[in-house]
């Protein structure tokens, strides 16, 4: 089973210089073939954990591990981590209005991501550039290379960010909301065009925090709060029976598939703890319905079922 | 296309037609002062005093002056200083001109490689040593006045070290007409055009790095480094492309404005014999028709420099294209 892990952070632990910590454990791993939804709520660390992985936050001080293809990639050069960076795994962003850069051209972006990474000529990445803009459903994809970012639809935008996010057919596409800006029809179409590039092997990393998109797109879930993920499984089985009381109270509202989305998660109530004043214990613990004496302790991310993964003393056998 | 370009020129000649009319409110039409008196300068003799005053139409209504002064200054050409023994002003000006032409063009290349080359070396660097060093550097230079700077030059390089190695290629003050010879305009430019450019180096300077540093928060500048691209890339071709708009308005605002006559201080303390002097030689005589030749030329270059930067603007960002089209 671990051949196909294509993704594994261990302990991933990210700090700012002066020691808050911002991602205080997260755990999870992608196969491939695999889409994994990481929720959580704003602020509990899913892009941050997204731009670790793409090694761009120079400013923090990361450590535990981060495993892609088997490399370790902290420590790594930076001039190896870019070569990573577009060719072995790719991001999309959440509004691809500003992602882009709105003084040059769609199909010139596209061309030098591809440049970037291969020896092309620049008719060569052109050619390619159409044609991925084609696969990703661009009517007139020639015409629509040659447009700049604020002539295009924001679903356009975002199929073009796709199409450049696959040019050079990355093993890893993480995207970080990338529907949030997007009307619900277009955002539906999205869905299922990450639906293909998983199915066509790749895997792929979701941020949401919309558990009715997981439920349509992913294979499994990761359930991060307060800079910690509190539970990994199968969409499945987490949906079916959630361990983890979060997730229980996450899952009791969830917005009908077919609705308007909503902007934030159902509400819970009180409020996720900041980074520099985490409870010692269970983060969840001020929050928890079934907190007890022994939550004050932080439990570990366990295995109490196969392919299931929970942080919870409630499991704690 | 075509249409844009005809209302834009038509703007730009209602600009330069209501600064005319400005310009000869304030120098010929201020109530109490007799404007023949001040064309033919103090101490002039009755007759002369009266050929002007026949000569402009000064007994005649306003309107009519003023259409008397824009034909002598635009169609003829004849417009006379009394002041400097019936000089004509116009050819005078387009003489001057060259002369700041090359001036301006010299301190303009040395302005921007320097600021371009110390604003992104702080704002790479920002928060070092390096940065603060070059950012009070900058403040020094912006704060220091051009014709104090322009002695000092003169100074050491004309007098005090003139015999050394190091200035030994200085020539005598003054200008050398790129016809005559290339390299002694080169050679004569030289320092001129560089203390002109020093208070330009600290200010753009400064410009460039805060608008560098706002650039590299952008998402823009996010995804270009998830493609992969390296720093020097990152910084200079994403970057800079989305920093170099307040430059170019800004750009074009100083180097119309020293084109017009405000590179003054510079040619007075270098003895050059440009615009700026001209303009500082008629103030101090109180030469009324060359300071109305000077005024309406930098009017027409602030203008022109200002349509062009419009069409720069365009042309490097697509948005600004497209809206205006859409006018
Ligand atoms: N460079 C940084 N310096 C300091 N704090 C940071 C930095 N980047 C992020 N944070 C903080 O880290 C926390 C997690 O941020 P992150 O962007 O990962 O949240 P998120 O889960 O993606 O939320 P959202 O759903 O709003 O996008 C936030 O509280 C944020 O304020
Ligand atoms: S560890 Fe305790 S406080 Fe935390 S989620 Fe489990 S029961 Fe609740
Ligand atoms: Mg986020």
């Amino acid at each position: 089973m671990d051949a196909e892990v294509l993704l594994k952070l261990h302990h991933l632990h990210l700090e700012l210089p002066n020691g808050t910590a911002l991602l205080e454990d997260v755990s999870l791993s992608v196969r491939r073939g695999d889409a994994l939804g990481v929720v959580g709520e704003s602020g509990s660390g899913k892009s941050l954990t997204a731009m670790s992985v793409m090694g761009l936050l120079p400013g923090l001080k990361a450590s535990g591990a981060i495993r892609f293809e088997g490399c370790e990639l902290l420590g790594m050069k930076d001039r190896e981590w870019r070569r990573l960076r577009g060719a072995g795994m790719a991001m999309i962003f959440q509004d691809p209005m500003t992602a882009f850069l709105p003084v040059r051209s769609i199909g010139a972006q596209i061309d030098e991501q591809i440049r970037l990474h291969e020896r092309l000529s620049r008719r060569e990445a052109r050619a390619r550039t159409v044609a991925l803009l084609g696969r990703m459903g661009v009517p007139d994809p020639e015409a629509a290379a040659k447009r700049y970012p604020h002539q295009l639809s924001g679903g356009l935008r975002q199929r073009a960010m796709i199409a450049m996010a696959l040019s050079c057919g990355p093993a890893l596409l993480i995207a970080d909301e990338p529907t949030t800006a997007l009307d619900v029809t277009v955002q539906a179409q999205i869905l299922t065009l990450l639906c293909e590039i998983r199915d066509s092997g790749a895997g792929v990393m979701l941020i949401t925090h919309d558990m009715g998109v997981v439920a349509q797109t992913c294979t499994h879930v990761a359930v991060v709060y307060s800079g910690l993920v509190v539970e990994q499984g199968p969409v499945a089985a987490v949906m079916a029976r959630p361990l983890h009381p979060y997730t229980q109270a996450l899952l009791e509202a969830i917005p009908p598939l077919d609705g308007p989305r909503p902007d934030a998660l159902p509400t819970i109530p009180g409020r996720p703890p900041a980074p520099d004043a985490r409870p010692e214990g269970c983060v969840f613990a001020p929050r928890c319905r079934f907190v007890r004496p022994d939550c004050a302790v932080r439990p570990a991310l366990r295995e109490p079922e196969e392919g299931r993964r929970v942080a919870c003393v409630l499991y704690d056998a | 296309m075509i249409r844009s370009f005809a209302s834009r020129t038509g703007q730009m000649l209602l600009v330069i037609f209501g600064i005319s009319v400005l310009v000869f409110a304030i120098f010929f039409a201020t109530p109490g002062a007799d404007p023949t008196a001040r064309i033919a300068g103090r101490g002039a003799s009755p007759q002369v005093v009266a050929r002007i005053r026949a000569e402009y139409g000064f007994d005649r209504p306003l309107p009519a002056q003023y259409a008397t002064m824009m034909q002598k200054l635009f169609v003829s050409r004849d417009l006379t200083s009394f002041v400097n023994h019936g000089q004509r002003v116009v050819p005078e000006v387009l003489q001057a001109a060259p002369v700041t032409l090359s001036l301006v063009l010299w301190a303009a290349f040395f302005w921007v490689s320097g600021s371009l080359v110390f604003g992104i070396a702080a704002a790479v660097l920002r928060d070092s040593w390096v940065d603060r060093l070059l950012m009070v550097l900058g403040l020094i230079g912006l704060s220091m006045p051009v014709f104090w700077l322009g002695e000092v030059v003169n100074l050491v390089t004309q007098s005090r070290w003139h015999d050394t190695f190091l200035f030994r290629w200085v020539p005598p003050l003054g200008y050398v007409p790129f016809s005559q010879s290339p390299w002694g305009w080169a050679k004569a430019l030289f320092l001129p055009s560089l203390t002109l450019a020093v208070c330009f180096i600290g200010l753009y300077a400064r410009v460039l790095r805060s608008e560098l540093l706002t650039a590299m928060g952008e998402d823009s500048i996010r995804t270009a480094r998830a493609k992969g691209a390296g720093p020097v890339r990152v910084w200079l071709w994403h970057g800079l492309r989305l920093s170099w708009l307040s430059y170019v308005s800004l750009f074009g605002l100083d180097f119309a404005q020293l084109l017009g006559g405000g590179a003054l201080l510079t040619e007075v303390v270098f003895a050059m014999p440009g615009v700026g002097r001209l303009t500082y030689q008629a103030l101090a005589t109180l030469d009324l028709p060359l300071i109305m030749a000077t005024v309406m030329y930098a009017a027409v270059f602030v203008v022109i420099a200002n349509a062009l930067v419009d069409g720069l603007y365009a042309l490097l960002d697509p948005r600004i294209r497209e809206g205006r089209h859409g006018r």
